[in-house]
């Protein structure tokens, strides 16, 4: 294994189809029209010096190291900013160059410590590099001069110099070895979009400054590393590196934080992590990350992991360290007895979407195959199930219909109940370098969301009440059909008409216009007009969502309502268009697709269906049950009636996320044995009798599938502190209910799946070897796979249009709670925190907090950073308050990353008609001002420390 | 939202409201198709019983679509 040198070609590719021919030393090179000359040569092998250059981002030219000559052109241009012409005879190297290059050099060099040697980048440095490119070898300016190198010259202080800023906890930023190149500035601009850093100053002046000369930590910054990956000397470095030295070899995994799957290279020493550096090859990041991904996998190792397995009688026990043959004994047996009192159906198990592919499958397995039942639910569940169902009802797929290349294409983007500027930073990047090109953006969203206020990006903001979104989607449906906006020719040619008829009827009744709907949604009766023009006649039009979507009363029929807009439009089927579910976790794509709902076996095939159910029974020699097992909310109602027992769980926290906090706790209680897989004492394990320790995704092989359908691999680069891969520990609980399942690696797994499942029968691990990675359906009609779906007709055959109206949820403000609560995501916490909470990360989000506009916070007399009390029917909880009016009146709006807030404590078990999807996007409440923690948070603080006890281990007495 | 026919009685009628737009007849092949396929058998033994006891609570599209679907199993 050695380090993965990916080529930098010095400035970004030309996208031209048109081909332009030139000669450079002496070779004949073809490339499209745009191309740098810098990048010509680079492709034809040839390294012209460089150092503010960098492919990444766009040339700036102001270096004067990557100078050329070309025949007939006065003087030397630089390469890095002058496009190929055709017939153009360029040298890149003549004593003319050699000698303007050496003295650019010892300009550089001369103002520039001397410390190599002990230089963090040594080895990695590309003015070092540089310096011995062009022949460097004596420098006649002195070090005495004016300089930005030394704190104190001639014994005075030297106003010139900068310390350290170390403020961020990842990276340094060490001014005496900057070398003004700007890479760092465009990075953060350009592949970024959060312009956090310029070059004050002029000339000798100039330097590089976070905000308006902030620490790094206090400016705009986000962390996204960008700018660390593009300096190429060390005045940006990662802590890591300066603290363990350079990296020497390097393995392209996958991020296991989001759904955008960001490819990285794991740079290791041994078997330690030196960094993470975004993978320019890989198809979702295309060589970006954000600060999860690059920086926050510290959790890995850190010293709250559990790594021996753990039992115990009763949750009031302290847990005992035990062997893994023991804890898999204890939980066979209990599991069996449960089995043998209470019926084959009283214990099932949730996967994750957060292991592997072929981890999630394995378990589905299990339940299937070993328990004898269906009762196999997934995390999915509580976020993105109604994706599954809405999409498969009109389109007759369960996922989102385009790759991430495709935003580059798009015009109008809009964006509803999704927030990717914190959820989804990579796409939010990809898209704002869309956006900053002129394509148009709309946000229906309850609040001014990142997206809404990033620089140099103007929104038409739609702020609807929470729980109004169908009334604002058919809203919009209706402008579209009575104002004649309709794409008929692809209505006619792709969908059924008379179901088209029926819903258009439907949609242009007067009281789903937007002026009759205001007095519900909120929105401005012209602003909805206006957006709805643009979505469907500023060109390709694609649509994103998220969980302020699918987590209603009604998230299945939006979902519905969100496709039929899209086809109403003609906009699905090309790149540019299309819905695209913004997932939450890295594998919540998979995880559906691996069959982990109760209903369905890998592939979105419904259990009843006989000829797909005997392939299974074929394959895993076993009867299958043919009805469709519970789902998470009704295992709990099951758990507290007395019918369901015994719960294996693996890599989710079901009591942090799940809503409604008290029932979940009832129902956990309720069980006989709860088995939680996992790498930390999760809330859930405070009720669990069995803890297996779990591995993390740098410990395994496997693949993940991110919300653009692409399957990619993870790839093994350490070994399981806790001894086992997940897969791995499946496999021997199976053994120890007595069910066999041989495999040696998880490739054949895959190999498995592909042999049953008709939409991955061409991927493997050769095929993602090859291609790095594919995008599903993957079979003999798609071997390299399918980045945009329905092409030339829908998978279901005619795009179904179905009929939506808005039914208010039964959730409603009143008297005792006038308040609407609905909660998101920030950017530097992942999910329920189990991860990102034993990170760094903590100095951009240590607590929850719940903004409040500053009218509802005056009359109540609340101030910001104020303790309050949140009470909802459901419960109540503290958090500290955020007085803004990025939410309207009448909203508030919270996180829920923190244990210790408990906002599920709030949320209500209202849930998706269709689906069961929880309703955590809109809970009636009051605020009320605050001393401190509420008693349910003390109690419950209280039963996680003392269930969190481990026994002392004791030697065995025999 | 506690016990579970009140409880089963509320889901029911929620898949109800959505079909119910489509008119009667779409409407009870809607439900009684969605029943079926998304609740597992003591979900819907549950609701058969409550339906064989009158059936209280459940809205008129919900209780055709269940009849139906009860005879069918
Ligand atoms: S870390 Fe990212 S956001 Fe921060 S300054 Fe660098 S490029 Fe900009
Ligand atoms: S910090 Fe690095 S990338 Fe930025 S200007 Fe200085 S040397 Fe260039
Ligand atoms: S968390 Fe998401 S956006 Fe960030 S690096 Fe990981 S996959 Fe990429
Ligand atoms: S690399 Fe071309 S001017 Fe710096």
């Amino acid at each position: 294994m050695s380090l993965i040198q990916e080529i930098d070609f010095g400035t970004p590719k030309s996208k031209s189809e048109a081909m332009v021919t030139l000669t450079i030393d002496g070779n004949q090179i073809t490339v499209p029209e745009g191309t740098s000359i810098m990048r010509a040569a680079m492709e034809a092998g040839t390294q012209i010096p460089k150092l503010c250059a960098t492919d990444m981002v766009d040339a700036f030219g102001s270096c004067r190291l990557c100078l050329v000559e070309i025949e007939g052109r006065a003087g030397t241009p630089a390469s890095c900013t002058t496009p190929v012409m055709p017939g153009l005879v360029v040298h890149t190297q003549s004593d003319r160059l050699k000698k303007l290059r050496k003295g650019v050099m010892e300009l550089y060099i001369s103002d520039h410590p001397l410390d190599c040697l002990t230089c963090a980048a040594n080895g990695d440095c590309e003015l070092q590099d540089m310096a011995g490119a062009v022949g460097l070898r004596d420098v006649r300016y002195g070090y005495e001069g004016e300089n930005h190198v030394f704190a104190k010259s001639h014994g005075c202080e030297n106003d010139s110099w900068m310390p350290k800023d170390e403020s961020n906890p990842y990276f340094t930023y060490d001014p005496s070895k900057c070398i003004v190149c700007s890479r760092c500035v465009r990075a953060c601009e350009e592949v970024q979009g959060t312009f956090a850093l310029t070059i004050s100053g002029r000339g000798f002046e100039s330097r590089v400054s976070p905000g308006m000369s902030e620490s790094f930590l206090g400016s705009e910054c986000v962390s996204c590393g960008a700018c660390v990956q593009a300096c190429p000397t060390a005045t940006l470095t990662e802590k890591s590196v300066i603290e363990i030295g350079q990296p020497e070899h390097s393995v392209v995994t996958t991020c296991a934080y989001c759904g955008v799957g960001c490819a990285f290279k794991a740079e290791m020493r041994g078997e330690e992590v030196v960094r993470m550096v975004p993978w320019k090859d890989g198809k979702a990041n295309r060589g970006h990350s954000c600060v999860k991904g690059r920086f926050a996998w510290g959790y890995t190792t850190h010293k709250e992991r559990i790594l021996k397995p753990m039992i115990r009688e009763r949750i009031e026990d302290p847990w005992q360290e035990v062997s893994w043959d023991e804890a898999l004994n204890f939980a066979a047996a209990k599991f069996k007895g449960i089995q043998q009192k209470y019926g084959r159906d009283a214990v099932g198990g949730i996967t994750s979407s957060r292991c592997t592919n072929e981890e999630t499958y394995l378990v589905q397995k299990l339940i299937r195959a070993g328990f004898g039942n269906n009762n196999v639910d997934t995390c999915a569940r509580v976020c993105h199930s109604p994706t599954g169902y809405g999409l498969s009802q009109t389109f007759g797929t369960s996922a989102g219909t385009q790759d991430f290349d495709s935003v580059e294409d798009t015009d109008v983007v809009l964006i509803i109940g999704a927030n990717p500027a914190s959820a989804h930073p990579v796409f939010a990047s990809r898209l704002k370098k869309r956006l900053r090109q002129g394509a148009k953006l709309i946000v229906i969203d309850p609040r001014r969301t990142e997206m809404v206020e990033s620089p140099h990006v103007k929104a038409l903001h739609l702020p609807l009440m929470p729980g109004t979104n169908v009334a604002v989607l058919t809203a919009l449906a209706h402008v579209i059909v009575t104002e004649g906006l309709v794409d008929e020719a692809f209505v006619r040619e792709r969908c059924d008409w008379s179901e088209f008829a029926d819903w258009a009827a439907f949609v242009a009744e007067l009281k789903h216009s937007p002026e009759a709907t205001a007095i519900m949604t909120g929105v401005d009766p012209q602003a909805l007009r206006e957006a709805a023009r643009i979505y469907a006649t500023g060109g390709n039009g694609a649509i994103y969502y998220g969980l302020g979507v699918t987590e209603h009363s009604q998230g299945s029929t939006t979902v519905i309502a969100i496709a039929n807009l899209a086809m109403v439009t003609g906009n699905i089927g090309r790149p540019g268009v299309g819905v695209n579910p913004l997932r939450g976790q890295n594998n919540v794509q998979g995880s559906c697709d691996m069959g982990s709902f109760p209903h369905e076996l890998p592939g979105y095939r419904h259990i009843s269906g006989d000829a797909v159910r005997e392939q299974f029974e074929a394959m895993w020699n076993v009867k299958l049950n043919n009805e469709p097992g519970l789902r998470i909310p009704n295992m709990f109602d099951a758990a507290i009636e007395g019918t369901f027992m015994g719960l294996y769980v693996q890599g989710e926290d079901i009591l942090q996320s799940d809503p409604n906090t008290k029932h979940v706790v009832a129902a956990l209680s309720a069980m006989e044995c709860v088995i939680v897989h996992d790498l930390f004492l999760n809330e859930t394990a405070n009720y669990a009798h069995v803890f297996l320790p779990g591995s993390t995704f740098l410990e395994k092989d496997g693949t993940f599938t991110n919300a653009e359908r692409r399957i990619q691999r993870v790839r093994k680069v350490m070994t399981p502190l806790n001894g086992y891969a997940d897969w791995e520990v499946t496999i021997l609980l199976a053994k120890a209910m007595g069910f066999e399942m041989k495999y040696n690696h998880p490739s054949e797994i895959m190999d498995e799946i592909a042999a049953l499942t008709p939409t991955f029968t061409g991927v493997s691990y050769a095929r993602l070897d090859e291609l790095g990675s594919v995008q599903w359906p993957c079979n003999e009609k798609a071997p390299e796979g399918t980045p945009v779906m329905h092409i030339d007709g829908f998978v279901r055959g005619k795009g179904k249009f179905i009929i939506t109206e808005y039914i208010a949820t039964d959730e409603r403000t009143g008297p005792r709670y006038p308040l609407l609560l609905t909660t998101g995501r920030i950017l530097s916490q992942y999910n329920v925190g189990a991860q990102t909470r034993r990170t760094e990360n903590v100095v951009w989000h240590a607590e929850d907090r719940l903004e409040i506009h500053p009218h509802d916070a005056e009359q109540r007399g609340v101030r910001d950073g104020d303790w309050v009390r949140l009470a909802s029917r459901a419960g109540e909880t503290t958090l500290r308050a955020e007085i803004t009016d990025r939410v309207a009146p009448g909203v508030v709006y919270t996180t829920f990353h923190h244990p210790d807030t408990q906002a599920n404590v709030i949320t209500t078990d209202f849930s998706d008609w269709a689906t069961n999807c929880p309703e955590y996007k809109v809970t009636a409440v009051q605020i009320s001002p605050s001393n401190g923690p509420s008693d349910w948070q003390k109690a419950y603080d209280e039963q996680a420390r003392h269930s969190r006890r481990i026994a002392p281990v004791v030697e065995a007495a025999e | 939202m506690s016990s579970s026919p009140d409880k089963l009685v509320y889901m029911a009628n929620q898949i109800g409201k959505f079909f119910h737009s489509q008119g009667h007849d779409r409407a009870v092949q809607g439900i009684s198709e969605h029943i079926w396929k998304f609740w597992d058998p003591r979900m819907r033994k549950q609701i058969f019983a409550h339906l064989d006891t009158g059936g209280a609570g459940l809205d008129p599209d919900v209780l055709d679509a269940l009849q139906k679907l009860k005879q069918q199993a």
